[in-house]
């Protein structure tokens, strides 16, 4: 047992070596001595306030009191008004609240606030006074801040204009530590842009709009760009997992799944309010973040344990088409949204609905008709509570009024699928049996554009439907089902794959959605439409069994089967193919080129890439090792009016045939380069040899050694040979001939 | 044509050789024998028996009259070609991973495993070709390898140098006389073992094939690296064909690995490239482990290829191979048959 203090003996402490003045322990008291309560950082400063006297001060407080209630906790006895000498108040009055936090809320949300018409609110905090507002600290004359001299940056947007006038897209690809950006040349080994080693810890990401290319740290996020690739933005979240762009890249969300914790000494960015959160709202332009989160709790799993916690839902802050908007689920309470950029909850409350479960932004801005005021619509839906029934309802934002909603029965789940235009939402309904045995699934269509947005349901389907995916900018899609629900089984079971599209209806309307084909006894699992529409991908990914890609046409030129005259789409499929291993798909921006990988994140089998073009015809496939991204580089929308778009459409021909042009001659200028290299390379070999050959002749010469060693020894074996035998040379030569007869019969066989 | 299948071993091949006349394969394997063959029909001519570990590595005399053969029973021996006879054995502390004779056959070099504290050594014997002769036990010349051990080696033209690949993936230069280290540059990447060297039939490059999934044509006298074949898969053996101009690669994904990848991973096909160009050219499939070794028939009528699977499979190139050209390839050909006839004329 080793000593414990009881133990020591009095003899044992050297007493009188020890002297307590001696040691010097300021360092140690600086470090641990206990940081006392200065409690300043409950108080804050409220200026801004009307000039009251004595009778009328009790009324302003009490006023004054319902704001700052509506943050914190404070009571009249913690506000403390001056009073000049005048009779009247100094117009400022200080506040404490019960926390450090209410009272950083109460900066946050309150400074700025108007109390009447006349009088806005200032609110800060009684440390930053006296930190920033001290004797000394401000100069007396006003002098302007020091702007910096203009320095034109470098056009974020280069990448649109391709250096080969081709047009040609770039993608990013991540294998090994390095990631590199390329043009795409089809066929040719892609062209490097830039190449990076480590140039991210995890992933890349493009921004939407493909102005920034985003690398991931433990430090935080960065964003690169412009024909430098030099570091435009810094984003510190430290321990980031996860990034998601707002959709036109005005802002950022980060977040982590460690709470963010300041250090003593600080954070360049982040301030302590930003404490154990996980969520980062960032403002790109100025780096600045905007507001921060903290993770919400997981709902618990229910009543059922074996049932998996929620997988964690990301995105978890959902943006409107216009960015201005950020909202976040409460799950089975409400939906919190946000206005941008000053990240205030819309009419300061959560919107609350009873059971909601998902919700979805409308990813364009809407145009109902009908309405002309401006609007964003979300789509939420709460399950069957009580008696109550299932509802999928339809908000306009910021009215927060349900536009459309539909009740529903027997729902076990549901999932939203917004068409890219917003003019129309599905719902995929699955049902149950009242015995809670047998599954349905309806698709339920909002067609959100006409008025009154009317509901259509679309066909009842017994499998379970397993994807689903909507044309872009079109109004067809594909689903695919399988007849069981898909397990942990070794062999994936086998699915079908659904086309639907609308009928023919007279003049611009849209007819009912009707079923186009089936195609059975597949293995397909995902779907991937081209940008553009018109084409689609059916594919099946990570699936040790089948790696198959279907490229299918929806309006194909050619005959159109009798049963489907009615129909607006003749589908045909182009082109099967295979990719082993296959992990993920990427259609390019344009529509024109597929790219599918295998990457080393899934397994480590045949990592590489191959690349399609949009009919189905294998381009280009390249091993590499360790691969493991790969991602077109997105296209801001075009700056084409409608017209000018139908212009080029009209002369198309007239167009294609300079590019044609230009393809042949760029081919064969190539084959031309090819050519002379290859014929270089040829004579610099046979020149190389012919030398080597001179020089061997002449080295054999010099050391008197024949000038063929081999014929020289065969000539004495032979010649041995023939000795032993005792036979005539004639005869030597007789037993070649044999040989010969040999070959001939060689080739008889 | 059909490939000759030769199933006369029972475990991994290790190397196939033809002899000078391109009429013989010799095949060793891990089975403990040495096997000849027909080149013609692959009819078994006979085995030489002797060894008592796997045998790594064979070689034929420049007339077909003795073989060298190595082993992990640590000897080197010489066989009478025509009887099976044993001639010699050397004794060695490790295992003998390489045997070369230079091109007139008066010399023979090993190359010995690094193991149980013993260095890794080329170590040259002098023999003679005679079935009759009393070979001689002393060792000419011993080069201790220091730094990497030596995985192959064999002799340059006029045994002026000896060339070895090391583990570490360069390659040393050697004077053939004296044994000093004249170079060593790092060729394929680093620590990417150097798994085989075959000549020219002059003997003035040769080309090196790697783990790292690339092979090389290298100059024996500048050491100077010509050409790289770049591959997908990591490499076992590499030769060079006679009379076209293109090189014949062999491998596949390590032995080890096989068992837990599908078969198309494995990679098991013999590879041709072209010599000057670089370009892959065609793939022969076939055997259902990696290709252990690569040979070509020194007539350049044919190649044979072993695998880890136990079978040599023999193939006989047919009119395609022969008529295969690029066209700048083409050009030269008619321009030199062109010549030719103005000559004649």
């Amino acid at each position: 047992m080793a000593p414990s203090f009881d133990h020591l003996r009095d003899e044992d402490l050297d007493d009188e070596d020890f002297d307590m003045d001696e040691v010097d322990i300021s360092d140690l008291r600086e470090k641990y001595e206990v940081q006392l309560e200065q409690g300043y950082d409950t108080f804050v400063v409220v200026d801004g306030l009307p000039a009251v006297t004595e009778e009328l001060k009790p009324k302003l407080i009490k006023f004054l009191l319902k704001k700052l209630n509506s943050v914190g906790r404070t009571s009249e006895d913690a506000i403390y008004m001056p009073m000049g000498d005048d009779g009247k108040s100094l117009r400022f009055a200080f506040v404490e609240f019960s926390s450090a936090a209410e009272a950083a809320a109460a900066v946050r949300q309150l400074d700025f606030v108007p109390l009447d018409k006349k009088n806005t609110l200032r609110v800060n905090k009684l440390t930053d006074v006296d930190r920033y507002g001290r004797e000394g600290r401000i100069d007396e004359e006003y002098t302007p801040p020091a702007i910096d001299e203009f320095e034109e940056k470098e056009h974020l947007r280069s990448f649109m204009a391709d250096p080969s006038g081709r047009g040609r897209d770039q993608f990013v690809m991540f294998r090994g530590e390095t990631v590199g950006v390329f043009w795409n040349n089809e066929k040719d080994q892609p062209e490097n842009v830039v190449d990076r080693q480590q140039w991210t810890e995890t992933f890349v990401q493009w921004s939407p709009l493909g102005t920034y290319l985003t690398s991931v740290h433990a430090q935080g996020v960065l964003l690169w760009g412009g024909p430098s690739w030099a570091r435009l933005r810094r984003f510190p979240h430290p321990f980031v997992n996860l990034v998601a762009f707002s959709p036109n890249e005005k802002y950022l969300v980060t977040w982590s799944n460690r709470p963010i914790s300041i250090p003593d000494s600080g954070h360049p960015s982040l301030s302590l309010d930003d404490d154990g959160k996980n969520y980062v709202i960032w403002d790109i332009e100025t780096s600045k973040p905007l507001r921060s989160f903290a993770q919400q709790d997981t709902p618990a799993a229910g009543d059922d344990p074996a049932k998996k916690p929620a997988k964690f839902p990301w995105p978890a802050f959902k943006w409107s088409a216009d960015d201005k908007y950020v909202a976040r689920l409460n799950q089975g309470t409400s939906i919190s949204v946000y206005e941008l950029p000053k990240m205030n909850l819309l009419d300061k409350t959560a919107i609350k609905i009873e059971g909601v479960m998902d919700f979805e932004w409308a990813p364009a801005t809407p145009r109902r008709d009908g309405v002309k005021a401006y609007e964003q619509l979300f789509c939420f839906w709460t399950p069957e509570i009580g008696s109550n029934p299932a509802r999928v309802g339809l908000m306009s934002i910021p009215s927060k009024q349900i536009v459309r909603s539909l009740n529903l029965f027997s729902v076990s789940d549901a999932k939203l699928h917004w068409q890219s235009d917003s003019s129309y939402i599905c719902v995929k309904v699955d049902r149950h049996s009242k015995s809670k045995k047998s599954q349905a699934t309806t698709l339920e269509i909002f067609r959100v554009k006409e008025k009154g947005v009317p509901v259509e349901v679309v066909d009842t389907i017994k499998d379970t439907v397993i994807n689903f995916a909507w044309e872009p900018k079109g109004d067809r899609f594909v689903i695919i089902t399988t007849t069981e629900p898909v397990g942990v089984t070794a062999v994936p079971p086998k699915t079908s794959v659904a086309f639907f599209c609308p009928e023919k209806a007279k003049g611009n309307a849209v007819g009912n959605f009707k079923h186009l084909r089936t195609l059975e006894k597949k293995n397909s699992n995902a779907i991937y439409w081209s940008p553009k529409g018109r084409f689609v991908v059916v594919a099946t990914v990570a699936n040790t069994q089948s790696s198959d890609l279907d490229f299918f046409d929806v309006d194909f030129e050619g005959e159109k089967p009798e049963g489907e005259k009615d129909l607006t789409a003749n589908l045909q499929l182009m082109n099967t193919s295979e990719h082993y291993g296959i992990t993920d798909i990427e259609w390019d921006p344009s529509g024109r080129y597929v790219a599918t990988w295998a990457s080393a994140w899934k397994h480590s089998m045949e990592n590489g890439y191959h690349l399609y073009d949009f009919r189905g015809e294998l381009l280009r496939e390249e091993p590499v090792e360790k691969f493991k991204q790969w991602a077109w580089r997105p296209r801001p929308p075009t700056l084409l009016t409608k017209e000018e778009q139908k212009q080029v459409r009209k002369n198309l021909r007239e167009y294609s045939r300079v590019f044609e042009q230009e393809d042949a001659e760029r081919i064969s200028s190539a084959d031309v380069a090819v050519v002379e290299a290859r014929r270089r390379q040829l004579l610099d070999w046979y020149s190389w040899r012919e030398t080597t050959e001179e020089e061997l002749i002449e080295e054999r010469l010099a050391l008197g050694l024949p000038e063929n060693p081999l014929a020289e020894l065969l000539k004495e074996k032979t010649a041995e040979v023939a000795t032993v035998v005792g036979e005539a040379e004639e005869q030597v030569i007789e037993e070649i001939m044999e040989e010969v007869l040999e070959e001939t019969e060689e080739i008889v066989n | 044509m059909r490939p000759i299948l030769l199933s006369g071993h029972e475990r991994a091949l290790t190397q196939v050789r033809y002899n000078p006349d391109g009429d013989l394969i010799f095949s060793v394997s891990k089975d403990q024998q040495i096997c000849v063959w027909f080149a013609h029909n692959g009819e078994r001519l006979g085995t030489y028996r002797g060894h008592q570990g796997a045998i790594w590595t064979i070689d034929v005399d420049p007339t077909s009259t003795i073989l060298a053969s190595g082993s992990a029973d640590n000897t080197i021996r010489l066989w009478d070609i025509k009887t099976g006879k044993c001639l010699k054995t050397w004794d060695f502390p490790t295992a003998v991973k390489r045997v070369e004779f230079n091109e007139d056959g008066t010399q023979l070099l090993g190359v010995t495993e690094k193991r149980m504290g013993h260095m890794g050594t080329i170590v040259v014997l002098d023999v003679k070709i005679d079935v009759e002769a009393e070979q001689t036990d002393e060792k000419a010349l011993t080069i201790v390898c220091e730094e990497s051990k030596a995985t192959v080696a064999g002799w340059s033209y006029l045994s002026k140098y000896i060339i070895a690949g090391h583990e570490d993936g360069s390659i040393s230069q050697f004077d053939g006389k004296s044994g000093d280290l004249l170079y060593n540059f790092p060729i394929h990447e680093l620590n990417q073992q150097i798994t085989d060297l075959q000549w020219s039939q002059d003997r003035t490059y040769f080309i090196t094939s790697s783990k790292d999934k690339t092979a090389k044509l290298i100059s024996a006298k500048e050491l100077e690296v010509f050409k790289s074949y770049a591959t997908d898969t990591p490499l076992n053996s590499a030769a060079i064909a006679p009379n076209k101009d293109f090189v014949i690669l062999g491998g596949g994904q390590a032995a080890m690995d096989v068992t837990t990848t599908s078969a198309r991973q494995g990679k098991f096909e013999a590879r041709f490239y072209h010599k000057i160009f670089e370009d892959e050219i065609g793939r022969v499939r076939g055997h259902f482990g990696p290709l252990n070794t690569v040979a070509a028939d020194p007539t350049g009528k044919g190649y044979a290829s072993g695998g880890e699977d136990g079978y040599v499979r023999v193939h006989a190139f047919d009119k395609g191979y022969y008529d295969f050209m690029y066209e700048v390839e083409r050009e030269r050909a008619n321009k030199l048959a062109a010549a030719a006839a103005t000559a004649m004329a």
